[in-house]
């Protein structure tokens, strides 16, 4: 199956400040953030349908989302995961003594993984922080 | 007959718009209507009564379930959290108001703690870039009322500040800028064109990552110096004109968000924009403000400033304040295992921090204070819900322009539940007790 390689970024959409007050523990959560948006042309490269899930790897980690249409574009090369967990499962954790994250500027690997499903937003952390002990 | 509460402050984002008015039933219980408020903050104030809200603290239990317990025991157990523990982290502050802030310091000198607060993951770059060159800056209503130049660089005010452009930047029609939307002209600077853009007389779509160098070109620009034919992805003679239209108004301002903060070159992105700023006012009047995201993020870091001496990241562990981004910042000591037990309130870093730190805190002997269930409250030993500020108590909060607003209550909080404040007195008092300083 197709791989492509992708730069990632994350930050604020509506619908995810949205799903944040309405309680992280619902599946609005993981329907406003658990997605990657990615441009037509990167969807051709990946040749999978709109809303199949993905698995996302980077340096850091890997992650299943829902890869949908960009809702703000085009942007080929970007892939945009909204902020929270599913995004920090992967971006670049290092500061390099600023103490800020590098959240944005990942540079990812995306593949279809369309029996995989996507976590909702607490089971995703707890099962990460558990995996360790 | 139902009534209505004007002149409430909105508690999510940085804009804090205080001209909200929420409409209540008639014994002043529930909240029936909410106006003039964005998605986010109507979503806020209708969820804060929501039946499914946790009423009271829980405790994490061996098998990972949790099971509800009283505030005493809650405040037993923090206290005796900070009691045993040689560096404790105190982290989050920025939806709380500045009284409960304070009283959390009191905390964090008595037991050496380091005090964080949001901005380490969010304009905590943009405050480095401050101590380095200061910040040329104004308030929300001199940008409404004088502003004919708006520039919004790797931020999205459409989605994280939605009442921003109507409210003060864009839309308004203020005294000097009498008609709206047509007396500024807007430049947008992202790496994709976002709904932000779509309302750019000028959009530069940059090459991500690569802000630093169209900032110092747009100096070069300036000054009349030569540029190589393209800069971050733009041909030169766009950033030639958008010198122009710069140098052209009356009043400007740059809007920023984590497009520059949070990318590889983080601080010395808003020093370039901070400098950019400072090259403009040689030809107009121009001011640059962080767009700050929490609604007391900012209030954190006044409070934390006039009490310490600095914003964010505030190590008292040795009995004085010290601050060095990179050594007493969040997530270098959770990545450096530097902390000892970790007290989260009003934040989510469990959410919001990369997950190698979140597996810290998970470890650790941990206390999330939050009105909501979220990632950090479902991980830490022990949840203590508390009254939504805003909604539920009043209090002290500070718009992203430094402007200080005080919020106000609108209705009760459920039944025996504690403000931020009346918790941290109380853990404040037994960590007195516990330390022999009573």
């Amino acid at each position: 199956m197709a791989k492509i390689q992708l730069n990632l970024i994350s930050g604020r959409t509506i619908q995810q400040g949205v799903a944040i007050e309405g309680g992280k523990e619902k599946p609005s959560y993981r329907d406003a953030c658990g997605i990657i948006e990615l441009d037509a042309e990167d969807f051709s490269k990946l040749g999978i349908y709109r809303n199949t899930n993905v698995r996302v790897t980077s340096a850091y980690g890997t992650v299943i989302v829902k890869a949908v249409d960009a809702t703000q574009g085009p942007h080929p090369g970007l892939g945009w995961i909204p902020m929270g967990p599913w995004a920090n499962s992967i971006v670049n954790p290092n500061t390099y003594s600023t103490g800020m994250p590098t959240f944005k500027g990942t540079p990812v690997e995306v593949e279809p993984a369309p029996n995989e499903t996507v976590l909702l937003g607490i089971e995703l952390v707890q099962k990460a922080c558990r995996a360790e002990t | 007959m139902t009534k209505t509460v004007t002149d409430v402050i909105c508690p999510f984002c940085g804009t804090l718009c205080d001209d909200i008015e929420v409409v209540l039933s008639d014994d002043g219980k529930k909240i029936v209507e909410v106006m003039n408020a964005c998605a986010i903050g109507n979503e806020k104030f209708h969820h804060s009564q929501a039946a499914d809200r946790p009423k009271r603290p829980r405790m994490q239990q061996p098998d990972g379930s949790y099971k509800e317990v009283s505030y005493d025991e809650a405040v037993e157990f923090t206290a005796q959290m900070f009691a045993k523990s040689k560096k404790p982290l105190m982290y989050g502050w920025s939806s709380t108001n500045c009284e409960a802030q304070s009283v959390g310091h009191q905390i964090a000198e008595l037991t050496g703690a380091v005090v964080d607060n949001t901005a380490t993951v969010c304009h905590g770059t943009t405050l480095i870039a401050v101590q380095d060159v200061g910040i040329p800056s104004c308030t929300l209503g001199e940008i409404k009322n004088r502003a004919d130049r708006i520039i919004y660089w790797g931020c999205n005010p459409a989605h994280a500040h939605p009442r921003h452009m109507s409210r003060y930047s864009i839309f308004p029609r203020g005294f000097f800028t009498g008609k709206g939307q047509a007396s500024r002209k807007v430049i947008v600077v992202d790496p994709r064109p976002t709904d932000t853009s779509n309302m750019a007389d000028y959009y530069y779509q940059v090459e991500q990552g690569r802000d630093y160098e169209l900032l110092q070109a747009f100096r070069t620009a300036l000054h009349g110096h030569p540029l190589p034919d393209t800069v971050a992805g733009i041909p030169k003679e766009k950033i030639y004109e958008g010198a122009e239209v710069m140098k052209s108004g009356r009043f400007g301002i740059i809007f920023f968000g984590m497009g520059v903060t949070q990318t590889l070159s983080k601080n010395h992105n808003i020093d370039a924009a901070i400098m950019l700023t400072k090259d403009l006012n040689e030809f107009s009047k121009y001011s640059i403000m962080p767009m700050r995201g929490h609604y007391n993020v900012t209030g954190s870091g006044e409070v934390l400033g006039w009490q310490f001496g600095f914003p964010y990241a505030v190590d008292l562990s040795r009995g004085i304040a010290r601050y060095n981004p990179g050594d007493t910042t969040s997530n270098d000591l959770l990545r450096r295992g530097e902390v000892d037990a970790v007290f989260v309130i009003a934040s989510d870093p469990g959410a919001h921090f990369p997950i190698s730190s979140v597996k810290k805190i998970a470890k650790l002997p941990s206390v999330a204070v939050d009105p909501h269930f979220t990632p950090t409250t479902e991980i830490c030993k022990l949840h203590v819900p508390v009254a939504f500020v805003g909604i539920e108590c009043g209090g002290n909060a500070y718009r992203m322009d430094n402007v200080p607003i005080d919020t106000r209550k609108v209705v009760e909080p459920p039944e025996g539940m504690l403000t931020d404040e009346q918790f941290l007195e109380k853990v404040l008092h037994r960590v007195r007790e516990l330390k022999g300083a009573a």
